[in-house]
């Protein structure tokens, strides 16, 4: 009687625990949401949306910026997902398990640590250097693409691993070769789940500084870009700008929080559709 | 071991397999015969699935594995170097312990493997689907609802859907590992009833922990244990008047 009393407390106290944490944790977010929402919200216009900054930054808004984050994410997408789906369906489905592949696995894991501004330098070596990409939204793009890889690649082989072996053995058995197995048997299922991890690493990617810095993004242009070796402008790199590196900082604060909401929303619709994706194919596999 | 003088469709000849440096295969020696049942019985871990995943060679696919000895299919060597694996599994179909429908629909799980093997004309494809499904003796129960997804079957009504669907590509020979393992007495009645059927088109191997569904199903019996072949004949034999001790001690019980 006694110790079960006893038990039953401390259960009660754990969960209070956790519950708390979690209070904590959501407390956070919401009042980070709030405190950028009120500040951020009354720069937002069509005007703000539409238009291009202006008297040095102190007036107009941000559309080139939010057209340049557009054509880099796009440009990082279409590095990442394709390379990153067959890096994980070779890794997952055609090599050998081996010290070999172990290895390739660890580097790819260590990869997604690596600090962003590391890309960032080495998309410099890389693409605007040796490839003579010039400081470009290819250049940014690719060293984008390049540092959103590794999530990828992990995120697919995870989708790969949750298919079931009893798919594949059950279309060889019938006298599918091992690429139709793969294809009709084993991919239809996996794709969403790995969108679902790819997506998230965009996200990422559209809200990073670093890597574009060097390698594209530029301090401000009066004009939209031609093509993908114009320079551009970004939302992160803006909000950076615009927070620590105007010349009249307190002035442009509106804007810097209207451009920081926009960038928020952004990532936060990109995840969203993540949610969305993943919720979807819970409701098919059902 | 051919009384009957019966064709042989299957025949192992000193077979040896080995997962990495395991020998789960002891020399095996064995003959199949056309339309007959098989059934190969013996206590876990003895080889039975090691042995009939060689027949369709799915134990290709298990990395760090080797095989030594014959398989020939109709006199002919499967390991052969102009033999194509892919063909020889869909002459030699296959049927999973755990019923694994895929993610599809019924029409669609039926179809799969006609579809894989090219077949495109629609009609054809229904009219496939439905005989599979006849021949599994599941098509009354699912007729109305071929577009329903697999996995809203029950279990016994799934592992009859894979038996339809091993059927729809028209195989020769089909390998069932435990077939009834996972599903309910009366599924289970329905599919031992189905093998009987079977067999007056197929040449049906099955592996199965139950000697009553072996004694039931099956003409010839082989039994084994750690990796060798202990016996094989006629069923009858086998489970009335066993040559070897052994096989006697496991029908009647005394391991497992
Ligand atoms: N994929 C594998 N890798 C390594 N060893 C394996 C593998 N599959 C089976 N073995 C080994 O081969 C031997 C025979 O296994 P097998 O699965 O053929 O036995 P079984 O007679 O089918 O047993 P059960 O009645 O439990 O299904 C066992 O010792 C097992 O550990
Ligand atoms: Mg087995």
């Amino acid at each position: 009687m006694r110790r079960s009393t006893r038990k039953k407390l401390v259960q009660a106290a754990g969960f209070l625990a956790l519950r708390v944490a979690m209070g904590l944790v959501l407390a956070v977010l919401v009042l980070f949401l709030y405190d950028i929402g009120r500040k951020g919200g009354g720069a937002i216009s069509w005007e703000f949306l539409s238009q291009a900054p202006r008297r040095g930054m102190t007036e107009g808004g941000i559309f080139p910026a939010i057209v340049g984050t557009f054509l880099v994410t796009v440009i990082t997408a279409l590095l990442a997902i394709p390379l990153g789906m067959c890096s994980a369906i070779y890794l997952n489905e055609y090599a050998r398990q081996n010290r070999l592949t172990r290895l390739i696995r660890l580097s790819i894991r260590n990869l997604s640590g690596v600090p962003s501004i590391v890309y960032g330098l080495f998309g410099v070596i890389l693409f605007v250097n040796a490839l003579r990409l010039g400081t470009s939204i290819l250049s940014a793009g690719l060293t984008l693409g390049l540092m959103t890889l590794p999530w990828t690649i992990t995120a697919s082989e995870e989708a790969l691993k949750t298919i079931p072996d009893s798919y594949r053995e059950g279309a060889l058995a019938l006298g599918a070769t091992k690429w139709q197995a793969i294809r009709t048997n084993v991919l239809p299922y996996a794709v969403p789940g790995m969108l679902t991890g790819t997506v998230l690493g965009l996200a990422r990617a559209a809200g990073e500084t670093a890597p574009i810095m060097f390698t594209g993004a530029a301090f401000y242009l009066p004009y939209l870009p031609k093509s993908l070796s114009d320079q551009f402008m970004a939302l992160p790199y803006h909000l950076y700008i615009m927070a620590t590196q105007h010349h009249a900082i307190q002035q442009v604060r509106p804007l810097a929080y209207g451009t920081a909401l926009v960038l928020i929303v952004l990532v936060l619709g990109l995840n969203m559709t993540a949610v969305v994706i993943r919720y979807r194919l819970r409701r098919k596999r059902r | 071991m051919n009384p009957e003088n019966l064709q042989v469709k299957i025949k192992a000849e000193n077979l040896d397999f080995y997962y990495g440096a395991n020998r789960a295969l002891k020399n095996v020696t064995i003959e199949c015969f056309d339309k007959k049942v098989t059934a190969i019985i013996g206590p876990s871990g003895c080889g039975k699935s090691t042995f009939i995943r060689t027949l369709n060679r799915m134990n290709d696919v298990i990395p760090g594995t080797r095989l030594e000895g014959k398989i020939l299919i109709d006199g002919a060597d499967i390991h052969a170097p102009d033999v194509d694996v892919v063909d020889l599994r869909r002459r030699v179909g296959m049927v999973f312990q755990k019923p694994n429908p895929f993610p599809k629909s019924i029409f669609d799980n039926i179809a799969y493997g006609l579809r894989i093997n090219g077949m495109k004309n629609k009609r054809k494809i229904e009219e496939v689907v439905e005989r599979s499904l006849r021949g599994a003796a599941l098509w009354e129960e699912v007729k109305d609802r071929l577009n329903d997804n697999a996995f809203s079957l029950s279990g016994g009504q799934q592992q009859r859907l894979c038996i339809a669907r091993a059927l729809a590509v028209e195989p020769e020979v089909i390998l069932f590992d435990e077939p009834c393992s996972a599903i309910d007495p009366i599924a289970t009645a329905k599919v031992e009833d189905l093998i009987e059927h079977l067999k007056t088109r197929y040449t049906v191997v099955i592996v199965t922990h139950n000697m009553q569904q072996a004694a039931r199903v099956s003409d010839y019996t082989a039994f084994m244990m750690l990796g060798e072949l202990v016996e094989f004949d006629r069923t009858e034999k086998i489970f009335t008047n066993p040559a070897n001790k052994l096989t006697e001690d496991y029908i009647t019980g005394r391991f497992g």
